[in-house]
């Protein structure tokens, strides 16, 4: 494909004919795209869309994460990429179980995951395997709890 | 004493006047020389985004002030744009100018301070109480406009919260035109200062590849020559149509972030010049969305609908529909994006704020390691943070 015809290919077509089964879900809403794969597809998809010359998606915005307790899969982490070439924004959402609240670190990939991944441990206690230094970063070190759980108190504990 | 030598481990904070706020730095020296550089956040932590959800949605304006406390009418902006992107709303022409002339005075304020207090850290004291001098006339405008000198909470869902007042134009025209003579003047005593060039240049160097990989933004990126500005890139606000230039610089050391922020106050001049012509005189200040927009006072009490949507969207709230969005701006300080998760309730499910200082500031290491101590101070200030954006 010439440069034109892929500037003007969805990336999730894009993502479709490079590996069939990467897609779990897609939709659009306000003009945002969300892509939804599957838990163990996260560093081959958030790779190949870094480093696949007509995607550049270089710049991890922001690592989001929502708890939807008490619906099950519980976690959704939502990554914002943007892609400077393209001028285009994109999300990547997985969803995690409450009792396996785990994923694999994106920070070889990006660097910039390394504090966005530490607060989602801090706030949401979700272990990212392969992090550098996984520990809290805004609350203090010996904290118990993960506030920003839905079956935290708005006004903690006293 | 002797023995094999051993690095000292210095602290620096959360208490210290050069951390520009309750910022920790634990530095490893070899004499004077930085190996290690690791900051430690969470002393202004205050947990912004939990009480977001206890709020409805025209509540949460008044914490998004507090996030970036030297640019509060940016954080307004960020939030009510997510919002009306959730709602699909259209803002009246009149309300997107004078955001956009809002937004630029903030950006003025912003960057006045990070040069009075970056360049008192590096010991010209003057041009921090100039521009401070400076600082105070653009508060004076917004205490004019919305009755609050800083936490003006002036931007509302669908567009302003009062009507500005009829001189306001006025005022904000005469102080344009005596700001750049202002300007020429701190650059007078900073810019050539050979003082100035000897602790900026060089120091703090921060490659391309290495600031797009640590998802930093604003002036901190563009002055490592990557042009991203939000305002271009995605314009936001009616902000395409407006004239300006975006500042980029490829030196990527603190002279290079100085001279663009110096820039970028002489571009947010010009589009102040400019939505002082744009705006129109007569017109709505917010849009008129019955059920979500509250009605304008004489309505709500000389109709009874009126009366009705005013005790709805008070004691209830509105409600949007579910779904996600995440929409960005440009802060002074780059990048300043909110994710809002709704679930169709008045309350929003979960509210992000991606704050830009918070990402700018893991890049500190990379500045600092392998230069002298007060490398760091000047590294600090270049990456022109803000505590309450780094810990929320």
């Amino acid at each position: 494909m010439d440069s034109q015809e892929i500037a003007k290919t969805a990336v999730a077509d894009q993502l479709k004919a490079w590996d069939s089964r990467a897609i779990a879900g897609l939709s659009e809403f306000r003009g945002e795209v969300t892509i939804v794969i599957l838990r163990d597809h996260l560093v081959p998809v958030l790779d190949y869309m870094k480093r696949e010359l007509g995607l550049g998606f270089t710049f991890l915005s922001d690592i989001t994460v929502v708890d939807r307790f008490p619906l099950e899969p519980r976690f959704e982490l939502n990554y914002a990429l943007l892609s400077l070439a393209r001028k285009e924004r994109i999300r990547i959402k997985v969803k995690l179980h409450g009792q396996e609240a785990k994923i694999a670190s994106v920070t070889p990939l990006f660097p910039t995951a390394n504090w966005h991944e530490r607060e989602s441990f801090d706030l949401f206690g979700i272990h990212f395997e392969g992090h550098p230094q996984l520990r809290r970063i805004v609350m203090p070190d010996d904290w118990q709890g993960y506030p920003l759980r839905k079956d935290y108190p708005t006004e903690g504990y006293r | 004493m002797t023995g094999p030598a051993q690095p000292m481990v210095l602290n620096m904070g959360p208490q210290h006047p050069s951390t520009h706020g309750v910022l920790r730095v634990i530095l490893e020296l070899d004499g004077e020389t930085v190996l290690k550089a690791e900051s430690v956040i969470g002393y202004l932590h205050t947990g912004i985004e939990k009480s977001c959800e206890a709020k409805t949605y025209s509540q949460v304006i008044t914490l998004t002030d507090r996030i970036d406390y030297l640019a509060p009418l940016s954080n307004n902006l960020a939030y009510c744009i997510a919002v009306e992107k959730l709602l699909n709303l259209e803002i009246p022409k009149r309300a997107q100018y004078i955001r956009v002339l809002l937004t630029e005075l903030t950006r003025i304020a912003s960057h006045l301070v990070w040069l009075g207090t970056h360049a008192i850290d590096m010991g010209a004291m003057s041009v921090f109480l100039y521009g401070f001098r400076e600082r105070e006339e653009i508060l004076k405008v917004f205490e004019y406009v919305s009755g609050q000198r800083m936490m003006t909470s002036y931007f509302r869902i669908g567009g302003l919260a009062l009507e500005p007042p009829p001189d306001f134009l006025d005022r904000v025209r005469r102080l344009m035109e005596i700001l750049p003579g202002r300007i020429d003047d701190y650059e007078d005593l900073l810019t050539e200062n050979k003082i100035w060039k000897a602790r900026m240049i060089g120091v703090g160097h921060l490659a391309p590849a290495d600031a797009i990989a640590l998802g930093v933004s604003g002036p901190l990126l563009r002055a490592s020559g990557v042009d991203y500005d939000i305002r271009k890139m995605f314009p936001y606000s009616s902000y395409d149509e407006f004239d300006f230039k975006v500042p980029v610089r490829t030196e990527g050391d603190c002279y290079a972030r100085y001279l663009c922020r110096v820039a970028e106050i002489r571009e947010s001049i010009k589009i102040v010049n400019q939505a002082i012509q744009k705006v129109p005189l007569e017109g709505p200040f917010r849009a008129n969305v019955p059920g979500i927009i509250p009605p304008s006072r004489e309505e709500m009490k000389t109709s009874i609908e009126g009366l009705i949507y005013h005790f709805k969207i008070f004691t209830e709230g509105f409600a949007p529909p579910p779904g996600e969005v995440y929409s960005c701006i440009e802060s002074p300080r780059g990048e300043l994006g909110v994710f809002i998760a709704s679930d169709g309730s008045a309350k929003p499910y979960r509210v992000k704020f991606r704050t830009p200082s918070f990402v700018n500031l893991q890049s500190l290491p990379t500045l600092c390691v392998g230069r002298l101590l007060a490398d760091v101070v000047a590294c600090i200030g270049t990456t022109d943070i803000v505590l309450g954006e780094v810990d929320r």
